[in-house]
Formats: structure tokens, C-alpha cells, sequence
């Protein structure tokens, strides 16, 4: 029996200790924005916050999170996840939109750690999320926009 | 001006009170041009939810027979229907469109999404669909007011009387306008009056693809399902000698594990214990012929036959007597590998079969062909087959599979296992997994006159066909030429007086299909390249060089103009860079593209800046055209500077995104897209950005170090290659 919290809610989970967290949350969970890429860590599909912190959820055992507060893009709720949805929104980024919540969830991370990154920082953040459709350019700009949204408005 | 639409000549659309009230209206298109369907045969019924319903509450539902793999089709297709229907933008659903003749492609006459043509083919149907349902409305509003129809407009989801002011809703029309029959000859808008088209409307699906809740093939979970996973051939076209499958069918979770005609399917209640399962299988294959495959071997293979005169796609002239006339001749070799789609959603199927029909959840851009191929596996009739087409984690061609190997597979397995079934291909098996853009090999040679003229150009290519062996075959192979393996090349827009671009069409067991820009993938590389080698040969500008050679070809020539204009071309580049431009049309569109690139001391290429122009015709999004030229020129430079699936010993090498690399954010270049204005009809964009990026950016590097690359990908050991040796000029 594992613990697992994801988006703040508590979940005793019957699994083996050693089955990847995306599984878990897609399969038994029924949460299924977190996606499937690569199963290596390499694309960045998978991306979801553990406690606070850009994860490959394909490659990471459930018992590595278990107690740990997890955090998929369909909870990334008011606030910074607000922000991001707007930016993306307003630079039209998503295509074929099957990374985006990857994407999202390590752009995620990058603002919670430095809210207002250059291109370099960004460059550093977001090059291991793979976008086959190239949204890059628009990624790019999104974060910035984000960035550029006053905080205090958008999470009041 | 306005343009008349007379519906009787296309027959068939109808309208019909939606259950619960309200309109629907559907529209059957007799196919046109080249099809696999018999153009006598009898117009098949509509089906019930044709195009377009609207609800008492003025919702208006658009149906979308194109599938949406990022392309846009589920703003720009709505956006035709609205111009001329005049409804709230707001009010506006889309829902994916089953599989029905109503929804074939109205050029290719199957329901198809592919070779970038949405718009193009929609462009008149839909909008007579809205402009239908406009009259219909309207006609409805002035019964009721008992005033004449042109007293009264449309507008904004609302019937207005002009005089009176009065004004009515769509939804309390709806089903007064469902009884009324259909206008059989409309007005469609003068584009002077577009309020929708040309305009960057925001995409309707992009909401959902940002909460989680967009739902993509591998999303669906129906009851009592099974996760499964297939264990392939190492080699195409192996055979199963022997399976030992203990060891699998004593992993935990793991329920079924049964041979299929593809391989060994091994399903669980999980994917994890599915893949556990697999790894467990103890297989032995015998290997045929396919074990003794290499690139390399092949490559030679080509070489040889290259000796040799192809099937003549295109003679002009007298092109050996002008080489061997010409005051200088160059000659070169091109190269360009195997390479797969590796859309970021691997492949997958969701399928429940049972006696008398089968349902299928799946991401494809071929609904006919996927519905015969699984009513075929399943020993059912293809009106027994339902498939509901999901959002495709990218497309790119492979979703659009002439033989429905991932959905025929998935059916296959669901009759063996005998219960509900989603078929998992994990990015290994996707990326081994065949139908790739085939391995081209082009050998050229060019001849100048004494003041640099180019007089002759000749073109064999050398690779397989996409085409041969599918259902397309009869359509789309004109004595013994596969047009989708000289597009772009036989069709070359340069005035060159003498000229000739012949074929061969080896076979081998790699199974190939069209990829993102198909022919114009390998012959906008080699095209634009061998074009600047015979410019440089001439010591002539490239931008120069190609103008005076497109006398004739206007919009070739505006889009070249604009990338160039734009970019700046023709000012001294900065230190250590060089530029390099190239253009090419496909798909009806044409596109050009100035690259600047430096090579560091290690031979690694670096793309700073791309300017595109492209010239579609009328545009109906403008932030999409944009959208598909950035992601037409990332696709390419992946596989420009990346991307190579090679054989050995029949296996193929990669598998993952380690070894089969596609360009990440830190090496995307600066792109700026410039759209040339345009009253033409619309024209392709999903594709027509890939072709031109490889050659531009090979351009690039020649004005940078005098490397002339010819092979692809263009990787540090290719440069260095390269570098060392002298480029081929006599």
C-alpha cells in the first residue's frame, strides 16, 4: 500500500513499489493530461511537479513519491497556472498540443523558482521538453509573457 | 465580387429537424479528380449529423471530417462554415466526425486528412454549407415576421429586420428553418465582406490542451479493458520460428499472451505489467532476407542502378548533347536517409469487437481506409465498424497509413484476445517500427554556357516507392512513375532549355510512406542545393542566379523577393556566418527561406535566424499559416541537421529519443514569417514549409566555409567529411 498525494488529494494506491508515477497517475488514477513520450526521461512529456520540483514522471518509482505532494497539470489551478494559460493562450502555442502540459509543468517549475528568466535560464529549463510540432519560438515568448503578468493581479 | 453557388448541380443538401429540435444540415459533395472511389457510383445517404447542427439554445455544433493533429483544422474548418452562416463565434462546438461518404475528401473522394490540402478542398463546400443554413434561417425569420427575406440580415447568431430593428436568435429559429427546404441557389460572400476569414481567430482546441482535458488515442479507457503490447519483428519481414512465453505469462497482471499475425501480443490489466510481460518473451525469429538489409549496402545498391537510365519523368530538349557541349559541367551526388514521424503521441489503438460490430478509438488521419482494414480483420462489413477519431498527438503522414497497419493490428489483436483492448506502441516500437520517409540517392549533373548560363540539367533519383503495393497505386503511378517521388524535381520552375529527371524504383522489405512534405522532402533539399552549386559555378549571386531563371513563375519569384528583402540579403553577413536562401513550391504553395547559420571549430552547425516568405494564396488563419511555416521549419531542420534511421543486419539502429534526435528549444533558430497577400484560391501550409529549410541551411554553410554538403543529416562527422574533400567541379 503506497500514499500518494497528487493535486492535493490523498490516494492509497494497491501497486508495486517500483511502477513509474505516470502509470500510476494515468492508469489507476485516471488523470490522464500527464503524457507518454519516450519512457526515458528524454522528451519531457511526463513532466509533473514533486514538491515543487520538474519531474519525469515516467522514469520514477511511485514509492519515490510516496508523502510527496504531486502536481499535474490538471492541478495547476489559480495562480501561476492561471498565468501560464493565458500566455500560451495569447501566443497561440499549442499544435498538436499532446507536450503542452509537459511543457507547462516545466515552465511551471522555472517561474516558481526564477520568476522573471532570460533566455538563457529558459533555454536551460526547457530544452529537455521535446515538441515535435516546433512551438518553440511561441514557447519561448509565452514564458516571457508569463513572466511579464503582474502575480499579485492574477492570483489575487 | 460574389460568387453563386448552384446546390442542385452538387445535389444532396439536406436538412433535417435535429432529435430535440432544431437544424441540421448536411451536404454531399460528388467527388472530383482523382479518386479510388468509382465516380458513377450512386450518391450514399447522408448521414443524420451531417455538417452543422443548431440547438434551440443557438449553440452552433460544426462537425470536423479533418483531423486535428495540430494543423488547425478545428478553428480554420468552423471558420469557413461561420464566415457565411454569420453565427456567434462563441456559440461555436466542434465535434469530430464519424466515419461516413459524406465526409470524403472532395478531391481525393475518401475520407482522408493529408497532402496539406483541408482548406483547399473545403474551401467551397463549407462555406456553401454556412451560406445554406444562413438562407434558411433568414427565410424562417421573415415567415415568421411575414416580411420579405432580403428585408432581413444576419448577423452575430441573430436575424435582424432591417427596417423594424427586430431581431431574432439563431436557436429560436432552428427548427422552424429545419422544415424549410434547402435554398438551391445561394450567394456566397464577396471576400470584400470577410469578417472571419483572414483573420487570426483564436483556436478552439486550444483550451483543452492546456487543462489536461484534450483526449488523445491514448487517453481512452472503456470498460474491462486490456493494455496491450506486441512484440515485432526484429526484422521486417521475419517469421516467428519459436515462443516460449512462461517466463511472460508469470509476470504479475499479465493475462493474455497470444501469437498475432504481427507477432506476439502480450495484454494485461496495466501497460507496465504488459511491458514487463514482453520483456520476458523468449522469441526466435527466422530473419528471410530482411537480416541481410544495411543502409550502407543499399546506398551502393542505389549508386549501381544510378549508372543506369530510370523511367523518364521529364525530358525537355536535349540534355546529353548540352552537357557534353557545355562550357563547364558539374555533377554531384545527394543522399538523404530513412526517417520516422516520431510523433510525440506513440502510436495506439483502442478497439471492442463483439459479434456484429466494432468500435475503434483511435488518432488517424484515414477513416475509410481504417474502416475497411478493420472490417476486414474483424470478418465484418465496414458499416459494422465505428471509429471515433481522437486528437492526434501529431500526425505528419504516419496516422495516415495506406494499409491501417496499427489499426488492423489492434483489431486482430481484440478478435484474439476476445475482449476490449487498447493497443500500446511504446516509443521503441514506434520508431522500429517502419514506414519511414524513404532513403533517397539523387545524382546530378548541370551544365553552364560560356557567361554562366545554365543549358542543361539532368536528374536521376533513385529510391523507393510510397506508393506501389497500396491502394493509390492505380491512381497515383503513370508508367512506372510514382509522381510523389519526383514532385518537386520534375516539376522544377527553372528555364533550363534542356533538361531531364528520370526514376528508379527499387524494392526492399523497409516498408515506407509518406512523411511531413513526402517527395518534397528529399527533392527540395537536392533541387535548391544543386541549384546554388550551379550559381556558385557561375560565380553568380543565388538570389540573382534563380530570378533570372524565373522569368515565367511570378509568385515562385515573389516569395523568393520577400525572404530575401526581408532577411536583409545581399548585406555583408556577420563574422564567422554565412546565408543561404532557397525556395520551393508544393502543395500548391510556395515558400522560400533565407537561413543564416555559423559551423564552429568542431564542424557543429548552428541556425541562428530563419526569414520565410510564403504565398498560399487567400489566407483564411494568418496566426496559423505562421504557426505551420515555424513548424514546418523545426520538423526540417530536425531532419536536416538530426534525424537518420539506418539498418544494420536488418535491425534498425534507433530507438529512441537519444539516437533519433529531433531539435529541442536552445537550438531553434529566430523565425519570422512573412505572408505575401493574396486573391488566389487557398493553398497548402502544413507541409509546404519542411521542403526548402535543408537546402537553405547546406546554403548556408557553403557561404560560410565553402563546404558544400550533399548528405543528410547534416552532423558534425558529415561536415568534416565533407570539408576534406574537394567539391566535385570540372
Amino acid at each position: 500500500m503506497i500514499m500518494l498525494n497528487v493535486n492535493g488529494k490523498d490516494h492509497q494506491l494497491e501497486v508495486a513499489p517500483d511502477v513509474p508515477l505516470l502509470w500510476v497517475i494515468r492508469e489507476q488514477l485516471k488523470i490522464t493530461g500527464t503524457k507518454y513520450g519516450c519512457g526515458l526521461s528524454l522528451c519531457g512529456a511526463c513532466t509533473v511537479l514533486v514538491d515543487g520540483k520538474a519531474t519525469r514522471s515516467c522514469v520514477t518509482p511511485v514509492s519515490e513519491v510516496a508523502g510527496k505532494k504531486v502536481v499535474t497539470v490538471e492541478g495547476l489551478k489559480e495562480g501561476l497556472g492561471e498565468r501560464l494559460r493565458l500566455a500560451w493562450t495569447e501566443e497561440e502555442v499549442p499544435q498538436c498540443g499532446y507536450c503542452q502540459p509537459g511543457q507547462i509543468m516545466a515552465a511551471a517549475a522555472l517561474l516558481g523558482e526564477t520568476p522573471e528568466p532570460d533566455d538563457a535560464q529558459i533555454d536551460a529549463a526547457m530544452s529537455g521538453n521535446l515538441c515535435r510540432c516546433g512551438t518553440y519560438p511561441r514557447i519561448r515568448r509565452a514564458i516571457h509573457r508569463a513572466a511579464r503578468m503582474t502575480p499579485e493581479r492574477s492570483e489575487s | 465580387m460574389n460568387q453563386s453557388v448552384d446546390t442542385r448541380r452538387r445535389n444532396f443538401l439536406k436538412a433535417s429537424a435535429a432529435v430535440g429540435g432544431g437544424l441540421i444540415l448536411g451536404f454531399y459533395v460528388p467527388t472530383r479528380g482523382a479518386t479510388i472511389a468509382a465516380a458513377a457510383e450512386p450518391p450514399p445517404p447522408l448521414d443524420p449529423n451531417a455538417w452543422l447542427r443548431i440547438a434551440e439554445d443557438g449553440t452552433v455544433t460544426i462537425i470536423v471530417a479533418k483531423a486535428e493533429m495540430g494543423q488547425g483544422v478545428y478553428t480554420s474548418m468552423p471558420m469557413l462554415i461561420a464566415e457565411e452562416l454569420e453565427c456567434d463565434w462563441n456559440q461555436i462546438r466542434i465535434e469530430p466526425a464519424p466515419v461516413a461518404p459524406v465526409y470524403n475528401h472532395t478531391v481525393f473522394g475518401v475520407q482522408v486528412t493529408g497532402g496539406s490540402t483541408s482548406v483547399s478542398s473545403s474551401w467551397e463546400q463549407l462555406r456553401t454549407v454556412g451560406a445554406a443554413a444562413r438562407e434558411m434561417l433568414i427565410q424562417a425569420a421573415a415567415d415568421l415576421w411575414e416580411v420579405a427575406p432580403p428585408a432581413c440580415r444576419a448577423e452575430n447568431g441573430k436575424v435582424r429586420h432591417l427596417a423594424s430593428g427586430r431581431e431574432i436568435g439563431f436557436g429560436a429559429l432552428s427548427a422552424r428553418a429545419a422544415r424549410l427546404p434547402v435554398p438551391t441557389r445561394m450567394q456566397l460572400k464577396d471576400p470584400k465582406r470577410f469578417k472571419i476569414i483572414g483573420r487570426s481567430m483564436p483556436r478552439l482546441d486550444t483550451p483543452a490542451k492546456l487543462d489536461g482535458s484534450a483526449r488523445f488515442g491514448l487517453d481512452v479507457t472503456i470498460p474491462d479493458m486490456l493494455v496491450a503490447v506486441v512484440a515485432r519483428p526484429p526484422v521486417f519481414g521475419a517469421k516467428l520460428k519459436n515462443l516460449r512465453d512462461q517466463k511472460a505469462r508469470a509476470v504479475p497482471g499479465v493475462q493474455v499472451v497470444a501469437r498475432v499475425p504481427t507477432g506476439v501480443v502480450v495484454a494485461a490489466r496495466d501497460f507496465w505489467s504488459a511491458l514487463q510481460g514482453r520483456e520476458a518473451l523468449e522469441l526466435e525469429w527466422d530473419e528471410g532476407d530482411g537480416g541481410k538489409l544495411s543502409s550502407e549496402s543499399l546506398l551502393k545498391q542505389y549508386a549501381e542502378l544510378a549508372k543506369t537510365p530510370g523511367a523518364v519523368a521529364r525530358r525537355d530538349g536535349d540534355p546529353e548533347t548540352a552537357l557534353a557541349a557545355a562550357a563547364k559541367k558539374i555533377e554531384a551526388v545527394y543522399e538523404v536517409p530513412y526517417l520516422a514521424h516520431a510523433t510525440m503521441e506513440p502510436l495506439n489503438c483502442v478497439v471492442e469487437l463483439g459479434p456484429e460490430r466494432c468500435e475503434i478509438w483511435t488518432g488517424t488521419q484515414f477513416q475509410s481506409g481504417d474502416r475497411n482494414a478493420a472490417a476486414l480483420a474483424a470478418g465484418l462489413k465496414p458499416e459494422q465498424v465505428t471509429i471515433h477519431t481522437m486528437l492526434l498527438g501529431g500526425g505528419f503522414g504516419r496516422r495516415a497509413n495506406p494499409h491501417s497497419d496499427f489499426v488492423s493490428e489492434a483489431v486482430q489483436v481484440a478478435k484474439e484476445l476476445k475482449k476490449p483492448v487498447k493497443v500500446v506502441w511504446t516509443r521503441e516500437d514506434d520508431t522500429r517500427g517502419g514506414h519511414y520517409r524513404p532513403l533517397w540517392y539523387s545524382k546530378l549533373a548541370g551544365g553552364l554556357d560560356g557567361e554562366g548560363k545554365p543549358v542543361a540539367w539532368s536528374h536521376r533519383i533513385v529510391g523507393q516507392s510510397i506508393i506501389a503495393g497500396t491502394a493509390f497505386e492505380q491512381a497515383m503511378i503513370h508508367n512506372g512513375i510514382d509522381g510523389a517521388s519526383v514532385e518537386g524535381a520534375a516539376d522544377l520552375p527553372y528555364a533550363i532549355p534542356n533538361l531531364q529527371v528520370d526514376l528508379h524504383s527499387p524494392t526492399n522489405p523497409v516498408p515506407v510512406q509518406w512523411w511531413r512534405s513526402v517527395g518534397h522532402s528529399h527533392t527540395g533539399f537536392v533541387v535548391e542545393g544543386f541549384i546554388d552549386e550551379l550559381a556558385a559555378a557561375a560565380g553568380r549571386d543565388p538570389l540573382q542566379f534563380r530570378r533570372e531563371l524565373l522569368a515565367g513563375h511570378p509568385r515562385h519569384k515573389g516569395v523568393l523577393e520577400l525572404a530575401a528583402e526581408k532577411a536583409g540579403w545581399g548585406k555583408p553577413s556577420a563574422e564567422g556566418r554565412g546565408w543561404g536562401l532557397a525556395m520551393h513550391a508544393s502543395f500548391g504553395s510556395f515558400v522560400a527561406q533565407v537561413a543564416e547559420v555559423s559551423v564552429d571549430a568542431k564542424g557543429q552547425i548552428r541556425v541562428h535566424r530563419v526569414v520565410c516568405a510564403v504565398d498560399c494564396g487567400r489566407v483564411v488563419n494568418p496566426d496559423t499559416v505562421k504557426a505551420q511555416m515555424e513548424s514546418g521549419i523545426v520538423f526540417g531542420l530536425s531532419a536536416a541537421l538530426l534525424g537518420e534511421i539506418t539498418l544494420h543486419n536488418g535491425r534498425v539502429q534507433q530507438s529512441n529519443f537519444h539516437d533519433y534526435p529531433i531539435l529541442r528549444l536552445d537550438e531553434t533558430p529566430e523565425i519570422e514569417v512573412h505572408i505575401v497577400p493574396s486573391q488566389e484560391p487557398p493553398t497548402g501550409v502544413g507541409e509546404p514549409g519542411v521542403p526548402p529549410i535543408a537546402a537553405a541551411v547546406a546554403n548556408a554553410v557553403f557561404a560560410a566555409t565553402g563546404t558544400r554538403l550533399r548528405r543528410l543529416p547534416m552532423t558534425v562527422e558529415r561536415v568534416k567529411e565533407a570539408g576534406k574533400t574537394v567539391t566535385r567541379k570540372s
